[in-house]
């Protein structure tokens, strides 16, 4: 009996063919979806983090340390902002933060000037010039591989410069080296300072593991947010928002499936409402929903986790306006596209899920390898969690969403076109 | 110039893919009658229905309701359909179905408040109209989806099979509603695959079957035009019929199907003796013998060697 029960369950599922399919392929299409975020597709646990280097000293001495920085695997070094006709001048502190502040790199590097000439600290005292480390504390991970490369930096790409301070240190507390050790010291620098000529990155290549001894000094300094209570909260709202709206949206969305199946789709459309006007009128009524929970959400997030409301709400009711009309066409047009409710739930599991995980609702963005944040720009969440990042976080002027804004109508605009398409199977056969 | 006819039906062709579902339908519903639209289940009644309210697109033939075609305001002002499902939305209240419904139709403000208070009257649904629809009796939602068809007082209504799976009080109950509508003076085009029904509440009867209106007129015009004076004489036998009586009885023109005998004859007295002695001849036992005169069952059977059954 028990087999019979099995085997008629597995008569169901073989006749549901979308049902049969989606049940093996959601899980590959997740497993490869996680493998590709936290296994970068096999090659490298470690996503590669981009940062401004500011070159304020330009000596030798600095020049060496932004070649051994670039040189690093982890590190993806720009000095000076792309335009479209090549290169801009070269990034100065101020251009650096300001390109922090706006989410363009996760933290900057300025070496002062000075630098060169005694870049390395071995004693307790000393003047020595010290970086500075710009960080975005929403990604709390780059400021701290920066500066952990930093100090392992300055140990394999300036060896001359940490012996000299060596033996300067050594000079200074021992009460003087002998003439002969002085000439011996000057014959190893010499050596150093040759074998630096050699080309040969394998060294710096190497992964040094954390090398934060102190030996350069740096000042790290968040560029934003240093006030505010909950940092991440904005994010989370925003990621886990834009999420549910997507469910609910194909969720609502499915009352048309219901309405075609019980009639009540052929009884309104032989009165005086289209097609279209049917699909405007299930659009508000999904917009409405999505936008009250968005409202909801953030309003809980501000009374429970001090997400600040004040002074945002503009922008973020632009974003909320523009995300609830994207989520609800989304919802529409998965509606539209499914046979049966059966249908629905398992392709929206899978492309929410799927969206959710690539556009940065389950996982920041900026975390992922790069070529994850680029195919997740495909996504509305990636564009609604930018978006809310800008007002909640950048404290962006609202004329700064356009781009979000625009993505967001547009995909509206053309999933609602789309929706309108497939629903042709409904009208007058 | 002559008021249109509530709805011309010409020539009509409609398939779905290699099925042809309607074969060239014509038919009329004159103001104010019962047309009713008989046929088995299948024979295409309900796509007359959907290409008459724009749901179905015949590829050829032309419909007309009072004269516009179906998808004209005109048209879809003046006609009400009352689908063969329960079309409401189940969460809602009957109050509220009729609300949609009714807005849907263009009605508003205190005209829509009339209008909803009228049909939950007319529905006897009136001390139930704040419950869940899922929660009404299948009668109460047959009669709440024929009140959501009707609330903006179409002239020319469209019922498709408003009784099936009804009890036979609830049926009583709509028969009395259908009965209000044709005194008021709204045309009406039923379909149904139930005789009684047809015979019951009709003014005219299409026969319809495979596609095609195969007859049609009032049911003592049917009964003439197909049966003539002829009765039916029908034996139930009280054991099998035999190889030598049923070559008696087909000689006599008589069908046999398994112990059911059944004949029309111009004259019931000579065709009852001769088919009794048939049976006395071959010792074959009987239980029962009627004699009717023309029922629609005996037009159909006669148009199409079949009977209608559900």
């Amino acid at each position: 009996m028990i087999l019979t029960v099995a085997r008629n369950r597995l008569m169901n599922l073989r006749h549901d063919r979308a049902a049969f399919v989606l049940s093996f392929v959601v899980p590959i299409v997740f497993f490869s979806i996680f493998a590709a975020i936290f296994g970068g597709a096999g090659r490298s646990t470690t996503r590669k983090i981009t940062v401004a280097v500011v070159d304020e000293d330009q000596s030798d001495n600095s020049r060496r340390f932004v070649e051994a920085l670039r040189a690093e695997g982890g590190l993806a070094v720009v000095t000076a902002p792309e335009i479209k006709s090549g290169k801009a001048a070269p990034f100065t502190a101020a251009t650096a933060e300001a390109a922090v502040r706006a989410g363009d790199f996760p933290a900057a590097l300025v070496i002062p000037k000075g630098f060169g000439a005694i870049p390395i600290r071995f004693g307790p005292e000393g003047q020595h010039p010290r970086l500075t480390l710009l960080s975005d504390p929403s990604d709390p991970v780059a400021p701290h591989v920066l500066g952990g490369l930093v100090q392992k930096v300055a140990m394999t790409a300036m060896p001359e410069s940490m012996a000299r301070g060596g033996m300067d240190e050594i000079d200074r507390w021992s009460g003087g080296l002998t003439p002969q050790q002085r000439a011996r010291m000057e014959e190893v620098l010499a050596q150093i300072r040759q074998q630096r000529s050699i080309p040969s990155s394998a060294g710096s290549r190497a992964s040094g593991g954390n090398s934060g001894s102190g030996l350069v000094d740096v000042d790290q300094r968040a560029v934003l947010g240093q006030k505010k209570k909950n940092p991440m909260i904005a994010f989370y709202a925003a990621g886990i928002g834009v999420m549910f709206l997507l469910f609910s949206a194909a969720g609502a969305g499915g009352a048309l499936i219901e309405e075609a199946e019980s009639g009540t789709l052929d009884r309104i459309l032989s009165t005086r409402v289209s097609m279209t006007k049917l699909l405007a009128g299930k659009l508000v009524y999904l917009a409405w929903l999505a936008a009250t929970q968005l409202v909801v959400m953030f309003v809980w997030g501000s009374m429970v986790f001090g997400l600040e409301m004040r002074g945002h709400w503009g922008g973020f009711l632009i974003m909320t306006v523009a995300t609830a009309l994207a989520a609800s066409t989304f919802g529409l047009l998965l509606a539209a596209v499914s046979r049966s409710r059966m249908q629905l739930v398992a392709l929206s599991n899978l492309s929410i899920l799927a969206m959710s995980a690539v556009g940065g609702s389950m996982f920041p963005r900026f975390l992922m390898p790069e070529v994850m944040q680029k195919i997740g720009l495909v996504t509305i969440n990636a564009w609604a969690i930018d978006g809310f990042q800008k007002v909640f976080w950048r404290e962006e002027p609202i004329s700064h969403l356009a781009p979000q804004v625009a993505v967001l109508i547009g995909v509206a605009i053309l999933l609602f076109a789309a929706a309108r398409r497939v629903a042709r199977r409904w009208e007058a056969t | 110039m002559a008021e249109p006819l509530p709805l011309e039906v010409r020539d009509v062709v409609k398939s779905f893919g290699s099925r042809r579902a309607l074969e060239g339908v014509t038919l009329d519903v004159r103001a104010g009658e019962i047309l009713g639209l008989l046929g088995p289940n299948g024979a295409g009644k309900t796509t007359v229905v959907r290409s008459v309210v724009g749901r179905a697109q015949p590829e050829s033939g032309s419909l007309r309701v009072f004269g516009q075609a179906p998808i004209h305001p005109t048209a879809i002002d003046s006609r009400g359909w009352v689908p063969q499902e329960i079309a409401l939305y189940s969460l809602l209240t009957p109050r509220e179905n009729l609300w949609t419904f009714g807005r849907y139709q263009g009605l508003v403000a205190a005209a829509l408040e009339a209008a909803i208070d009228r049909s939950l009257e007319w529905a006897g649904l009136a001390d139930r109209a704040k419950d869940r629809t899922s929660n009404l009796s299948g009668g109460m939602k047959r009669r709440l989806n024929m009140a959501a068809g009707t609330i903006h007082r179409p002239r020319l209504l469209l019922l498709d099979e408003p009784t099936v799976g009804v009890d036979p009080q609830s049926r009583e109950r709509i028969y009395a509603m259908i009965g209000e509508l044709k005194a008021q003076g709204v045309s009406l085009l039923y379909t149904t695959h139930y005789m009684e029904e047809a015979e019951r509440l009709c003014d005219r009867i299409a026969i319809i079957d495979h596609g095609q209106i195969i007859a049609s007129g009032t049911r003592e015009e049917l009964v003439h035009s197909t049966l003539g004076n002829r009765e039916t004489i029908t034996i139930d036998a009280d054991a099998p019929v035999g190889p030598a009586l049923r070559e008696k009885l087909t000689r006599l023109g008589a069908t046999v199907d398994g112990t059911a005998v059944r004949t029309l004859a111009e004259d019931p007295p000579r065709m009852i003796r001769e088919l009794l002695e048939a049976f006395h001849a071959e010792k074959t036992p009987i239980r029962d013998l009627t004699l009717k005169r023309g029922s629609l069952e005996e037009v159909f059977l006669s148009l199409t060697g079949r009977e209608l059954r559900e």
